[in-house]
Protein backbone atom coordinates (compact mmCIF):
# COMPACT_ATOMS: atom_id res chain seq x y z
CA UNK A 1 0.00 0.00 0.00
CA UNK A 2 1.36 3.68 -0.68
CA UNK A 3 0.64 6.83 1.12
CA UNK A 4 -1.44 7.65 -1.85
CA UNK A 5 -4.20 6.28 -0.27
CA UNK A 6 -4.22 9.05 2.77
CA UNK A 7 -6.00 10.80 0.39
CA UNK A 8 -8.96 9.00 1.65
CA UNK A 9 -7.93 10.49 5.13
CA UNK A 10 -9.27 13.92 4.09
CA UNK A 11 -13.18 12.69 3.23
CA UNK A 12 -12.88 10.57 6.74
CA UNK A 13 -12.05 13.44 8.40
CA UNK A 14 -14.97 15.28 6.53
CA UNK A 15 -17.07 12.59 7.83
CA UNK A 16 -15.80 13.00 11.07
CA UNK A 17 -15.77 16.60 11.90
CA UNK A 18 -16.80 18.72 13.09
CA UNK A 19 -20.56 17.39 14.15
CA UNK A 20 -18.63 15.23 16.06
CA UNK A 21 -16.19 17.49 17.78
CA UNK A 22 -12.78 15.79 16.67
CA UNK A 23 -11.37 18.64 14.64
CA UNK A 24 -10.59 22.04 17.06
CA UNK A 25 -9.34 25.03 14.92
CA UNK A 26 -7.76 28.00 16.40
CA UNK A 27 -7.29 31.14 15.37
CA UNK A 28 -3.36 31.82 14.89
CA UNK A 29 -4.20 34.76 16.83
CA UNK A 30 -4.92 32.60 19.96
CA UNK A 31 -1.94 30.81 19.06
CA UNK A 32 0.29 33.56 19.15
CA UNK A 33 -1.48 35.02 22.50
CA UNK A 34 -0.36 31.97 23.85
CA UNK A 35 3.05 30.57 23.11
CA UNK A 36 3.88 27.11 24.98
CA UNK A 37 4.67 28.14 28.05
CA UNK A 38 6.10 25.14 28.86
CA UNK A 39 9.70 25.09 27.09
CA UNK A 40 9.99 28.38 25.76
CA UNK A 41 11.65 28.45 22.59
CA UNK A 42 13.44 31.47 20.28
CA UNK A 43 11.05 33.00 17.71
CA UNK A 44 12.72 32.29 14.90
CA UNK A 45 12.60 28.83 15.98
CA UNK A 46 8.88 28.58 16.42
CA UNK A 47 9.02 30.60 12.93
CA UNK A 48 10.17 27.82 11.45
CA UNK A 49 9.11 24.69 12.80
CA UNK A 50 6.33 22.86 11.44
CA UNK A 51 4.59 21.58 14.63
CA UNK A 52 1.53 22.83 13.99
CA UNK A 53 -1.20 19.92 14.97
CA UNK A 54 -1.15 17.24 17.17
CA UNK A 55 -3.36 13.73 16.52
CA UNK A 56 -4.29 12.00 19.61
CA UNK A 57 -5.05 8.57 18.48
CA UNK A 58 -7.40 6.56 21.53
CA UNK A 59 -6.07 3.60 21.58
CA UNK A 60 -8.66 0.30 20.89
CA UNK A 61 -12.58 0.90 21.09
CA UNK A 62 -15.39 -0.39 19.66
CA UNK A 63 -15.60 -4.04 20.06
CA UNK A 64 -12.31 -3.91 21.29
CA UNK A 65 -11.76 -2.75 24.87
CA UNK A 66 -7.89 -3.35 25.06
CA UNK A 67 -6.70 -4.27 28.72
CA UNK A 68 -8.87 -4.94 30.88
CA UNK A 69 -8.45 -5.02 34.72
CA UNK A 70 -10.59 -7.05 37.29
CA UNK A 71 -12.66 -4.21 38.50
CA UNK A 72 -13.90 -4.26 35.11
CA UNK A 73 -11.12 -1.05 34.41
CA UNK A 74 -11.36 -1.00 30.50
CA UNK A 75 -8.17 0.46 28.59
CA UNK A 76 -10.83 1.72 25.45
CA UNK A 77 -12.76 3.93 28.12
CA UNK A 78 -9.55 5.39 30.24
CA UNK A 79 -7.62 6.37 26.98
CA UNK A 80 -10.72 8.22 25.38
CA UNK A 81 -11.00 10.09 29.05
CA UNK A 82 -7.27 10.81 28.73
CA UNK A 83 -7.16 12.12 25.03
CA UNK A 84 -9.65 14.69 25.91
CA UNK A 85 -7.46 15.92 29.16
CA UNK A 86 -4.11 16.24 26.86
CA UNK A 87 -6.70 18.05 24.51
CA UNK A 88 -7.34 20.50 26.26
CA UNK A 89 -3.68 20.87 27.33
CA UNK A 90 -2.31 21.27 24.37
CA UNK A 91 -5.12 24.08 23.00
CA UNK A 92 -3.87 25.83 25.89
CA UNK A 93 -0.67 25.80 24.01
CA UNK A 94 -2.43 26.93 21.04
CA UNK A 95 -2.25 23.47 19.20
CA UNK A 96 -4.80 21.97 16.43
CA UNK A 97 -5.39 18.53 17.79
CA UNK A 98 -7.23 15.93 16.01
CA UNK A 99 -8.57 12.86 17.23
CA UNK A 100 -8.54 9.17 16.19
CA UNK A 101 -12.21 8.85 17.78
CA UNK A 102 -14.08 10.72 20.11
CA UNK A 103 -16.80 7.89 21.10
CA UNK A 104 -16.60 4.21 21.04
CA UNK A 105 -15.64 3.70 17.58
CA UNK A 106 -12.57 1.41 16.93
CA UNK A 107 -11.16 2.63 13.36
CA UNK A 108 -8.50 0.40 11.89
CA UNK A 109 -5.01 0.86 12.39
CA UNK A 110 -4.48 1.90 8.82
CA UNK A 111 -7.60 4.64 8.97
CA UNK A 112 -5.93 5.96 12.37
CA UNK A 113 -2.86 6.38 10.71
CA UNK A 114 -4.11 8.03 7.06
CA UNK A 115 -5.94 10.62 9.11
CA UNK A 116 -2.15 11.81 10.51
CA UNK A 117 -1.01 10.74 6.74
CA UNK A 118 -2.87 13.68 5.22
CA UNK A 119 -1.53 16.34 7.49
CA UNK A 120 1.94 18.67 6.89
CA UNK A 121 3.74 19.60 10.25
CA UNK A 122 1.79 16.95 12.57
CA UNK A 123 3.08 14.56 15.38
CA UNK A 124 1.87 11.36 16.71
CA UNK A 125 1.07 10.03 20.13
CA UNK A 126 -1.42 6.79 20.77
CA UNK A 127 -2.30 6.51 24.51
CA UNK A 128 -2.56 3.07 26.37
CA UNK A 129 -2.87 2.14 29.62
CA UNK A 130 -1.10 -1.42 30.27
CA UNK A 131 -2.36 -4.26 32.11
CA UNK A 132 1.12 -4.78 33.99
CA UNK A 133 4.25 -2.70 35.41
CA UNK A 134 4.61 -0.69 38.63
CA UNK A 135 1.31 1.39 38.99
CA UNK A 136 1.78 5.01 38.59
CA UNK A 137 4.58 5.25 36.38
CA UNK A 138 4.29 5.55 32.48
CA UNK A 139 6.37 4.69 29.42
CA UNK A 140 7.18 6.37 25.66
CA UNK A 141 7.41 4.26 23.24
CA UNK A 142 9.13 4.90 19.77
CA UNK A 143 8.52 2.32 17.04
CA UNK A 144 11.86 -0.19 16.64
CA UNK A 145 14.26 0.06 13.82
CA UNK A 146 12.54 -0.82 9.90
CA UNK A 147 13.75 -1.21 6.64
CA UNK A 148 15.14 2.08 5.40
CA UNK A 149 13.72 2.73 1.80
CA UNK A 150 16.02 1.31 -1.36
CA UNK A 151 15.91 3.32 -4.14
CA UNK A 152 13.33 5.83 -5.23
CA UNK A 153 9.20 5.76 -5.96
CA UNK A 154 6.83 6.95 -3.29
CA UNK A 155 7.26 5.86 -0.08
CA UNK A 156 5.85 2.47 1.79
CA UNK A 157 3.03 3.09 3.91
CA UNK A 158 3.60 -0.05 5.72
CA UNK A 159 7.38 1.15 6.59
CA UNK A 160 5.86 4.84 6.62
CA UNK A 161 7.52 5.44 9.87
CA UNK A 162 11.15 4.47 8.83
CA UNK A 163 12.23 7.92 7.58
CA UNK A 164 11.39 9.78 11.01
CA UNK A 165 12.55 7.47 13.79
CA UNK A 166 15.38 9.80 14.70
CA UNK A 167 12.56 12.29 15.35
CA UNK A 168 10.12 10.21 17.13
CA UNK A 169 12.90 8.81 19.40
CA UNK A 170 13.48 12.14 19.91
CA UNK A 171 10.05 13.21 20.49
CA UNK A 172 9.56 10.19 22.98
CA UNK A 173 12.38 11.61 24.88
CA UNK A 174 11.12 14.96 25.49
CA UNK A 175 8.15 13.46 26.75
CA UNK A 176 9.34 10.65 28.75
CA UNK A 177 11.47 13.51 30.49
CA UNK A 178 8.40 15.58 31.69
CA UNK A 179 6.96 12.55 32.85
CA UNK A 180 9.73 10.60 34.83
CA UNK A 181 10.10 14.13 36.70
CA UNK A 182 5.95 13.61 37.89
CA UNK A 183 5.40 9.70 38.12
CA UNK A 184 8.83 8.15 40.20
CA UNK A 185 9.64 4.88 38.34
CA UNK A 186 9.41 6.11 35.36
CA UNK A 187 12.08 5.68 32.64
CA UNK A 188 14.28 8.50 32.24
CA UNK A 189 14.44 7.44 28.10
CA UNK A 190 12.24 6.61 25.39
CA UNK A 191 11.78 2.93 24.44
CA UNK A 192 11.64 1.40 21.60
CA UNK A 193 9.11 -1.60 20.67
CA UNK A 194 7.37 -2.68 17.86
CA UNK A 195 4.59 -0.97 17.77
CA UNK A 196 1.97 -1.77 14.96
CA UNK A 197 0.27 1.53 15.18
CA UNK A 198 3.51 3.52 14.78
CA UNK A 199 4.33 1.40 12.26
CA UNK A 200 2.88 3.39 9.06
CA UNK A 201 2.40 6.88 10.77
CA UNK A 202 4.56 9.38 8.43
CA UNK A 203 5.22 11.76 11.07
CA UNK A 204 7.43 11.94 14.55
CA UNK A 205 4.88 9.17 16.00
CA UNK A 206 5.16 7.49 20.16
CA UNK A 207 3.18 5.51 22.01
CA UNK A 208 2.07 7.10 25.53
CA UNK A 209 1.65 4.15 28.10
CA UNK A 210 0.50 4.36 31.53
CA UNK A 211 0.70 1.59 34.49
CA UNK A 212 -2.08 0.00 34.61
CA UNK A 213 -5.49 -1.20 34.64
CA UNK A 214 -4.57 -3.93 37.14
CA UNK A 215 -5.15 -0.84 40.17
CA UNK A 216 -7.64 -1.42 42.76
CA UNK A 217 -9.35 1.30 42.11
CA UNK A 218 -9.66 3.33 39.17
CA UNK A 219 -9.67 7.01 40.63
CA UNK A 220 -5.90 6.08 41.12
CA UNK A 221 -5.59 6.32 37.19
CA UNK A 222 -7.66 9.42 36.94
CA UNK A 223 -5.50 11.40 39.36
CA UNK A 224 -2.64 10.55 37.19
CA UNK A 225 -4.41 12.01 34.39
CA UNK A 226 -3.91 15.73 34.68
CA UNK A 227 -0.11 14.65 35.03
CA UNK A 228 0.51 13.19 32.26
CA UNK A 229 -1.77 15.69 29.68
CA UNK A 230 0.72 18.67 31.23
CA UNK A 231 3.42 15.93 30.39
CA UNK A 232 2.47 15.49 26.86
CA UNK A 233 1.48 18.93 26.15
CA UNK A 234 5.59 20.22 27.42
CA UNK A 235 6.97 17.12 25.56
CA UNK A 236 5.86 18.65 22.70
CA UNK A 237 6.50 22.10 23.39
CA UNK A 238 10.25 21.13 24.07
CA UNK A 239 10.28 18.94 20.89
CA UNK A 240 8.61 21.14 18.41
CA UNK A 241 11.96 23.67 17.71
CA UNK A 242 13.38 19.84 16.64
CA UNK A 243 10.83 19.37 13.93
CA UNK A 244 11.51 21.56 10.60
CA UNK A 245 9.69 20.38 7.62
CA UNK A 246 11.30 19.51 4.16
CA UNK A 247 12.43 22.56 2.11
CA UNK A 248 13.27 24.67 5.35
CA UNK A 249 16.75 25.00 7.04
CA UNK A 250 17.64 21.20 8.44
CA UNK A 251 15.68 19.77 6.47
CA UNK A 252 12.76 16.84 7.48
CA UNK A 253 12.23 13.71 5.88
CA UNK B 1 -18.83 -59.84 -32.24
CA UNK B 2 -21.57 -57.39 -30.84
CA UNK B 3 -23.16 -59.49 -29.03
CA UNK B 4 -19.80 -60.50 -27.32
CA UNK B 5 -18.62 -57.17 -26.66
CA UNK B 6 -22.39 -56.41 -25.26
CA UNK B 7 -21.71 -59.92 -22.89
CA UNK B 8 -18.38 -58.72 -21.60
CA UNK B 9 -19.82 -55.68 -20.66
CA UNK B 10 -22.58 -56.52 -18.73
CA UNK B 11 -20.27 -59.04 -17.11
CA UNK B 12 -17.57 -56.16 -15.78
CA UNK B 13 -20.48 -54.47 -14.95
CA UNK B 14 -21.91 -57.10 -12.72
CA UNK B 15 -18.71 -57.71 -11.10
CA UNK B 16 -18.19 -53.55 -10.37
CA UNK B 17 -21.85 -53.68 -8.65
CA UNK B 18 -21.16 -56.72 -6.65
CA UNK B 19 -17.85 -55.55 -5.65
CA UNK B 20 -19.32 -52.02 -4.36
CA UNK B 21 -22.17 -53.66 -2.72
CA UNK B 22 -19.46 -55.43 -1.13
CA UNK B 23 -17.41 -52.76 -0.12
CA UNK B 24 -19.99 -50.47 0.82
CA UNK B 25 -20.86 -51.23 4.67
CA UNK B 26 -17.19 -51.21 5.10
CA UNK B 27 -16.71 -47.48 4.15
CA UNK B 28 -20.19 -46.95 5.78
CA UNK B 29 -18.20 -48.16 8.89
CA UNK B 30 -15.48 -46.23 8.17
CA UNK B 31 -16.79 -42.80 7.79
CA UNK B 32 -18.63 -43.54 10.94
CA UNK B 33 -15.72 -43.92 12.66
CA UNK B 34 -14.18 -40.86 11.15
CA UNK B 35 -17.20 -38.86 11.92
CA UNK B 36 -17.13 -39.94 15.70
CA UNK B 37 -13.03 -38.93 16.04
CA UNK B 38 -12.59 -35.76 17.39
CA UNK B 39 -10.44 -33.46 15.99
CA UNK B 40 -6.73 -32.78 17.57
CA UNK B 41 -7.51 -30.26 19.82
CA UNK B 42 -4.66 -27.93 21.04
CA UNK B 43 -3.98 -29.91 24.02
CA UNK B 44 -3.54 -33.02 22.23
CA UNK B 45 -1.10 -31.32 19.87
CA UNK B 46 0.95 -29.62 23.26
CA UNK B 47 0.65 -33.39 24.37
CA UNK B 48 2.61 -34.52 21.27
CA UNK B 49 5.15 -31.74 21.13
CA UNK B 50 5.41 -31.10 24.62
CA UNK B 51 7.98 -31.88 25.52
CA UNK B 52 10.07 -33.06 22.79
CA UNK B 53 11.73 -36.05 24.42
CA UNK B 54 15.17 -35.39 24.53
CA UNK B 55 16.56 -38.20 23.15
CA UNK B 56 19.43 -40.75 25.76
CA UNK B 57 22.19 -39.60 23.30
CA UNK B 58 21.22 -35.86 23.51
CA UNK B 59 23.73 -34.05 25.97
CA UNK B 60 22.47 -32.35 28.82
CA UNK B 61 23.87 -29.04 28.41
CA UNK B 62 23.32 -25.59 30.27
CA UNK B 63 20.18 -24.04 28.98
CA UNK B 64 19.52 -19.99 29.29
CA UNK B 65 16.09 -19.12 29.32
CA UNK B 66 14.47 -16.05 29.73
CA UNK B 67 11.86 -14.93 31.82
CA UNK B 68 10.86 -11.96 34.05
CA UNK B 69 13.11 -11.01 36.33
CA UNK B 70 12.69 -10.89 39.74
CA UNK B 71 14.15 -7.13 40.82
CA UNK B 72 12.24 -6.05 37.72
CA UNK B 73 9.04 -7.25 36.26
CA UNK B 74 9.46 -4.72 33.43
CA UNK B 75 12.87 -6.63 32.17
CA UNK B 76 14.06 -9.88 31.67
CA UNK B 77 16.31 -12.04 33.46
CA UNK B 78 18.51 -15.15 32.19
CA UNK B 79 18.59 -18.59 34.53
CA UNK B 80 20.74 -21.21 33.54
CA UNK B 81 19.05 -24.47 33.66
CA UNK B 82 20.13 -28.12 32.73
CA UNK B 83 18.54 -29.80 29.71
CA UNK B 84 19.36 -32.51 27.21
CA UNK B 85 19.22 -30.93 24.05
CA UNK B 86 19.47 -31.74 20.74
CA UNK B 87 22.14 -30.88 18.32
CA UNK B 88 19.41 -30.56 15.61
CA UNK B 89 18.44 -27.34 15.61
CA UNK B 90 14.85 -27.72 14.92
CA UNK B 91 14.62 -29.96 17.21
CA UNK B 92 16.32 -27.74 20.08
CA UNK B 93 14.52 -24.91 19.79
CA UNK B 94 11.21 -27.06 20.24
CA UNK B 95 12.95 -28.35 23.36
CA UNK B 96 13.87 -24.87 24.78
CA UNK B 97 10.79 -23.29 23.47
CA UNK B 98 8.77 -25.99 25.34
CA UNK B 99 10.80 -25.47 28.52
CA UNK B 100 10.30 -21.67 28.55
CA UNK B 101 6.08 -22.69 27.61
CA UNK B 102 6.52 -24.69 30.90
CA UNK B 103 7.84 -21.82 32.87
CA UNK B 104 9.88 -20.86 35.84
CA UNK B 105 9.60 -22.11 39.42
CA UNK B 106 8.29 -19.15 40.29
CA UNK B 107 5.12 -18.95 38.12
CA UNK B 108 4.84 -15.16 38.57
CA UNK B 109 8.13 -14.50 36.79
CA UNK B 110 6.12 -16.00 33.10
CA UNK B 111 6.56 -14.57 30.14
CA UNK B 112 4.20 -16.88 28.16
CA UNK B 113 -0.01 -17.74 28.89
CA UNK B 114 0.27 -21.19 30.67
CA UNK B 115 -2.20 -22.76 28.47
CA UNK B 116 -0.14 -21.38 25.25
CA UNK B 117 1.55 -24.48 23.11
CA UNK B 118 4.08 -25.06 20.80
CA UNK B 119 2.39 -26.37 17.64
CA UNK B 120 4.71 -26.25 15.25
CA UNK B 121 8.44 -25.11 14.21
CA UNK B 122 10.28 -24.61 10.83
CA UNK B 123 14.04 -23.27 10.42
CA UNK B 124 14.65 -22.33 6.93
CA UNK B 125 18.42 -22.55 5.42
CA UNK B 126 18.61 -18.58 5.36
CA UNK B 127 17.95 -18.55 9.58
CA UNK B 128 14.42 -17.58 9.26
CA UNK B 129 12.71 -19.68 11.91
CA UNK B 130 8.61 -19.64 11.51
CA UNK B 131 7.05 -20.91 15.33
CA UNK B 132 3.60 -21.44 15.22
CA UNK B 133 2.18 -20.83 18.59
CA UNK B 134 -1.59 -21.80 19.83
CA UNK B 135 -4.20 -19.27 19.83
CA UNK B 136 -3.53 -19.14 23.80
CA UNK B 137 -0.65 -16.82 22.88
CA UNK B 138 -2.66 -14.38 21.41
CA UNK B 139 -5.67 -14.62 23.91
CA UNK B 140 -3.70 -15.02 27.04
CA UNK B 141 -1.39 -12.75 27.08
CA UNK B 142 -2.25 -9.86 29.03
CA UNK B 143 -2.65 -6.73 26.41
CA UNK B 144 -0.25 -4.06 26.45
CA UNK B 145 2.92 -3.05 24.73
CA UNK B 146 5.08 -3.60 27.99
CA UNK B 147 3.70 -7.44 28.60
CA UNK B 148 3.44 -7.72 24.55
CA UNK B 149 6.99 -6.80 24.55
CA UNK B 150 7.95 -9.27 27.09
CA UNK B 151 6.71 -12.61 26.31
CA UNK B 152 8.11 -11.88 22.74
CA UNK B 153 11.10 -10.85 23.35
CA UNK B 154 11.27 -13.95 25.91
CA UNK B 155 10.96 -15.97 22.61
CA UNK B 156 13.33 -14.45 20.54
CA UNK B 157 16.03 -14.12 23.93
CA UNK B 158 15.51 -18.15 24.57
CA UNK B 159 16.22 -18.84 20.59
CA UNK B 160 19.24 -16.54 20.61
CA UNK B 161 20.83 -18.07 23.44
CA UNK B 162 20.36 -21.64 22.21
CA UNK B 163 20.16 -22.13 18.97
CA UNK B 164 22.61 -19.94 16.65
CA UNK B 165 21.29 -21.35 13.51
CA UNK B 166 18.41 -18.84 13.98
CA UNK B 167 18.64 -15.18 12.57
CA UNK B 168 15.40 -14.18 12.60
CA UNK B 169 11.82 -15.30 13.82
CA UNK B 170 8.76 -15.18 12.59
CA UNK B 171 5.39 -15.95 14.86
CA UNK B 172 2.72 -17.43 13.72
CA UNK B 173 -0.78 -17.81 15.86
CA UNK B 174 -2.59 -21.59 14.72
CA UNK B 175 -1.03 -21.07 11.36
CA UNK B 176 -1.84 -17.79 10.67
CA UNK B 177 0.16 -14.06 10.10
CA UNK B 178 -1.73 -11.77 13.06
CA UNK B 179 -1.89 -8.16 13.12
CA UNK B 180 -0.38 -8.07 16.86
CA UNK B 181 0.08 -10.41 19.31
CA UNK B 182 -2.71 -8.90 21.90
CA UNK B 183 -3.60 -5.36 20.29
CA UNK B 184 -0.39 -3.95 20.37
CA UNK B 185 2.96 -5.56 19.29
CA UNK B 186 3.23 -5.77 15.07
CA UNK B 187 3.37 -9.67 14.12
CA UNK B 188 3.32 -8.74 10.42
CA UNK B 189 6.80 -8.22 10.55
CA UNK B 190 9.96 -10.55 11.73
CA UNK B 191 11.72 -10.35 15.03
CA UNK B 192 15.78 -10.15 14.03
CA UNK B 193 17.06 -12.82 16.89
CA UNK B 194 20.57 -13.33 16.32
CA UNK B 195 21.97 -9.72 15.57
CA UNK B 196 25.56 -11.37 15.20
CA UNK B 197 24.91 -13.86 12.92
CA UNK B 198 22.66 -11.61 10.82
CA UNK B 199 23.57 -10.09 7.49
CA UNK B 200 24.58 -6.32 7.37
CA UNK B 201 22.20 -6.57 4.27
CA UNK B 202 19.51 -8.45 6.26
CA UNK B 203 17.38 -5.22 6.70
CA UNK B 204 16.95 -5.17 3.01
CA UNK B 205 14.74 -8.33 3.31
CA UNK B 206 12.22 -6.32 5.33
CA UNK B 207 13.12 -7.10 9.00
CA UNK B 208 12.48 -4.53 12.07
CA UNK B 209 16.12 -4.54 13.57
CA UNK B 210 15.72 -5.88 17.56
CA UNK B 211 15.18 -2.44 19.40
CA UNK B 212 18.59 -1.84 20.58
CA UNK B 213 17.16 0.28 23.72
CA UNK B 214 13.81 -2.14 24.17
CA UNK B 215 12.49 -2.35 27.84
CA UNK B 216 13.28 -5.81 28.24
CA UNK B 217 16.35 -6.72 25.57
CA UNK B 218 19.88 -6.77 26.73
CA UNK B 219 19.14 -6.99 30.33
CA UNK B 220 19.99 -9.88 31.99
CA UNK B 221 21.12 -11.66 35.65
CA UNK B 222 22.73 -14.52 35.86
CA UNK B 223 20.98 -16.89 38.28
Amino acid sequence: MLLAGAGLAGAWIARQAPDAGIISAFPTVARAQNPPSAAPTSPAAQARSGLNIVVLDPAHGGTDPGARGAQGIRESDLVLDLTFQVRRALEAQGYQVLQTRSGNEDPSFDDRSAMINAQRGAVFVTLHVSSMGLPGTARVYAMSDLPARVGGGLPSWDYAQAPYLPLSRKFGDAVQGQLAQRFKGSPGGVQTASVRQLRTVAAPAIAVEIASVSVQDRGDLDRMMPGVADAIARGVAAFRPSYVLAGEAGGQP
Amino acid sequence: MNGNWRTWLLAALCIAVVLAAIYLPTLKRRMNRAAKTPAPTEEQARRELSPVPGSSHDPVVKARLYWASPENENALAAVTVSLALSSDPVLRAKQVLNTLLAGPVDSDLRTLPPDAALLAFYLLPDGTAVADFSEALATSTPSGIQSEQLAVDSIARTLEANVPQIRRLKVLIHGQELDTLAGHLDLTQMFVVNTKAAQPGALSFGLPARPPASATAGQETGH
